[in-house]
């Protein structure tokens, strides 16, 4: 179907004669050939559209504009087809009320500043809240032993925690062997070979085991319990579960939370044996110091209580890891992109809140002298 | 003019037979409907012929084209002459209303910010959104509200085919009838064809050319509404009651 615009001017007088078809494909081009007459001299404008025969609501829109811009001067519409009088009949009842200044104000530098203040105000209030209600609700469900959830946590246990054994077991291994690839070639140096075992044994047991497994369960779990628990508020199963007075913290918080801090002091038992296990390769390989030496140095030189110090880290790092993680899941807010941010968040603040705490220890055991 | 053929489709998840041979035409200008029970696939068949699914045999022509078997080129084509609104508006969450309406605008047109700012808020004020509503996100609105949106959004390229899903479910009956007049408005003026789904009797009976009603897997009914009382089917005597 063809389609044409012409412009006509004779003295006063300026013809546009739209033909064919005209669709929202084509108005830009008619804008750009509009915008390049010079209309100051003429008086009466015609819009001819007895030829045209498609119209769609875009060009209708477009015939409009052209109308109310040259309200000034005398603008006549030719048009005798009825379909398109009423579709510009349509545009005309609903764009008489458009205004372009209808736009939210933008805020100011100040109003700004408050603004992100206040949120950050709100979500710690939001927070400290989360946290009274979880107290609260622990007295309630810890108090008798009958209250506990015992297969929500036996199954939340083989999700978070025996799923994750694999990768916990590898990312350690590695960490181990790595360490103590590095560290060989300097020992080396001074022909202080034997000393791999100390240096190992200690950084491993008392911090690398503890954060490196709270890092990958962070990642891992943490992740995975805002996502979940996001989805069911969107999906409202929250509050289905609130209005059949099914408590989703005892449902879904409490079994999470125990069930972290259950594993975590076995997932770093784990992570200590593979990133030992990683470190032993290594010496044997590359300073020649035979597994039974290893072995048999270990238990003279690194005290027990530093094995115990990595340990007694993981349900800490667990309550943290799974409160924030939870917590997260709980303020996903009703659209989809409100995930995608709290996951991420979450899994930072968890990391975040875990080296903090790593941090804290590291001076309270090093002051109590263990 | 066909704009939509439905010969022989099958569609089968598995084991489990959905479709049996489905046959019918929709003409051009027409306000198809597709009813049934639920879960008979009349909103497979619709994400069918939006090329979301594919049939497991027979074949769907839209305007002549195959969507089966079709050139990334040809269904890119087909894609902009149609508008889709889905059943819970499906709007993207991220973009406020206005920019949801402006996306195929901005995307596939070359016209200008003024002039897309102008179409958005006549396709607001068509579907009964006010023009301050614009600026909200998906999320800070009703459901009804997010549905008129939808509708404004499958309008904004002027679509010769529109399908809707459900589209007065979810409606205050108020806003549902202005959705009905809308459409046949908008169908006697620019001469759109609809294909939708629908439960909504008075919305059946006061927008409806044509249906084509799927039970037990095939076409227990085609053709209009008013030969429907001869149909010895269960789910069309009782669907049908109160109107025969």
């Amino acid at each position: 179907m063809k389609k044409v615009f012409s412009i006509e001017s004779i003295d006063e007088n300026l013809l546009l004669k739209f033909e064919g078809k005209m669709s929202l494909y084509e108005v830009p081009k008619y804008e750009k050939k509009l915008a390049t007459v010079q209309t100051t001299s003429i008086k009466n404008i015609t819009i001819d559209l007895t030829n045209l025969d498609e119209l769609d609501t875009t060009a209708a829109i477009f015939i409009y504009n052209i109308q109310k811009e040259f309200a000034s001067k005398k603008v006549t519409l030719e048009c005798h087809n009825e379909k398109l009088l009423s579709t510009l009949e349509l545009v005309q009842e609903n764009m008489s009320h458009y205004s372009e200044n209808i736009k939210p104000k933008k805020l100011s530098f100040l109003q700004k500043l408050g603004k992100i203040f206040y949120d950050y105000y709100d979500g710690f209030s939001a927070f400290i809240e989360f946290f009274g209600q979880l107290f609260a609700s622990n007295l309630r469900y810890l108090t008798s032993l009958k209250n506990i959830r015992y297969k929500e946590i036996a199954f939340e246990i083989n999700e978070s925690a025996i799923k994750a054994l694999p990768i916990v077991a590898l990312t350690s291994f590695l960490i181990g062997l790595v360490i103590a690839y590095q560290s060989a070639y300097q020992l080396k140096i001074y022909g202080a070979n034997i000393y791999i075992v100390d240096m190992l044994g200690i950084s491993i047991f008392r911090e690398l085991a503890p954060v490196i497994t709270a890092i990958v369960i962070a990642g891992r779990s943490g992740s995975a319990f805002t996502a979940q628990i996001g989805s069911m508020k969107i999906t409202q199963e929250l509050d289905a579960m609130k209005t059949m007075g099914f408590e989703p913290f005892a449902f879904l918080v409490l079994p999470r939370i125990i069930a972290l801090m259950i594993t975590m002091p076995i997932l770093i038992f784990v992570a200590d044996i593979m990133a030992i296990l990683g470190g032993m390769i290594v010496a044997n390989v590359d300073l020649s110091i035979s597994p039974e030496l290893f072995i048999d140095r270990l238990s003279r030189v690194v005290a027990a209580k530093h094995f115990f110090v990595g340990i007694i880290k993981g349900p800490f790092f667990a309550f943290l890891i799974a409160t924030i993680g939870i917590y997260r899941g709980l303020i996903v807010k009703d659209d989809t992109q409100s995930i995608g941010f709290n996951t991420t968040k979450s899994v930072v603040e968890a990391i975040f809140a875990v080296i903090v705490c790593d941090a804290i220890f590291s001076i309270a055991f090093t002051n109590l002298g263990i | 003019m066909q704009m939509i053929k439905v010969e022989n489709v099958v569609t089968a998840f598995g084991n489990r037979v959905i479709h049996d041979g489905l046959n019918f035409t929709i003409k051009e200008g027409e306000i198809y409907g597709l009813l049934g029970p639920s879960g008979c696939g009349k909103t497979t068949l619709l994400r069918e012929m939006v090329m979301l699914e594919k049939v497991t045999s027979g074949k769907i022509e839209i305007l002549g084209k195959n969507v089966a078997d079709i050139r990334r080129r040809d269904a890119q084509n087909l894609r902009r002459q149609w508008g889709v609104l889905f059943q819970f508006g499906a709007l993207f969450s991220s973009l406020t209303l206005a920019e949801n309406i402006a996306l195929p605008l901005g995307e596939y047109t070359r016209l200008s910010k003024r002039m897309i700012d102008e179409i958005v808020a006549f396709k607001l004020s068509i579907v009964g959104l006010k023009q301050s509503d614009a600026y909200l996100y998906p999320s800070e609105i009703s459901g009804g509200m997010r549905k008129k949106a939808g509708l404004a959004r499958a309008l904004a390229m002027d679509p010769k085919l529109l399908f809707l899903d459900e589209p007065t479910s979810g409606l205050d009956p108020i806003s549902a009838r202005e959705f009905d007049a809308l459409i046949l408005k908008l169908r006697a003026m620019l001469g759109l064809t609809v294909v939708m789904v629908t439960h909504d009797l008075r919305s059946i009976y006061d927008t409806l050319d044509r249906v084509a009603i799927i039970d037990n897997k095939q076409i227990a009914y085609e053709g209009t509404l008013d030969d429907i009382a001869s149909v010895k089917s269960e789910f069309i005597q009782t669907f049908f009651r109160e109107k025969l």
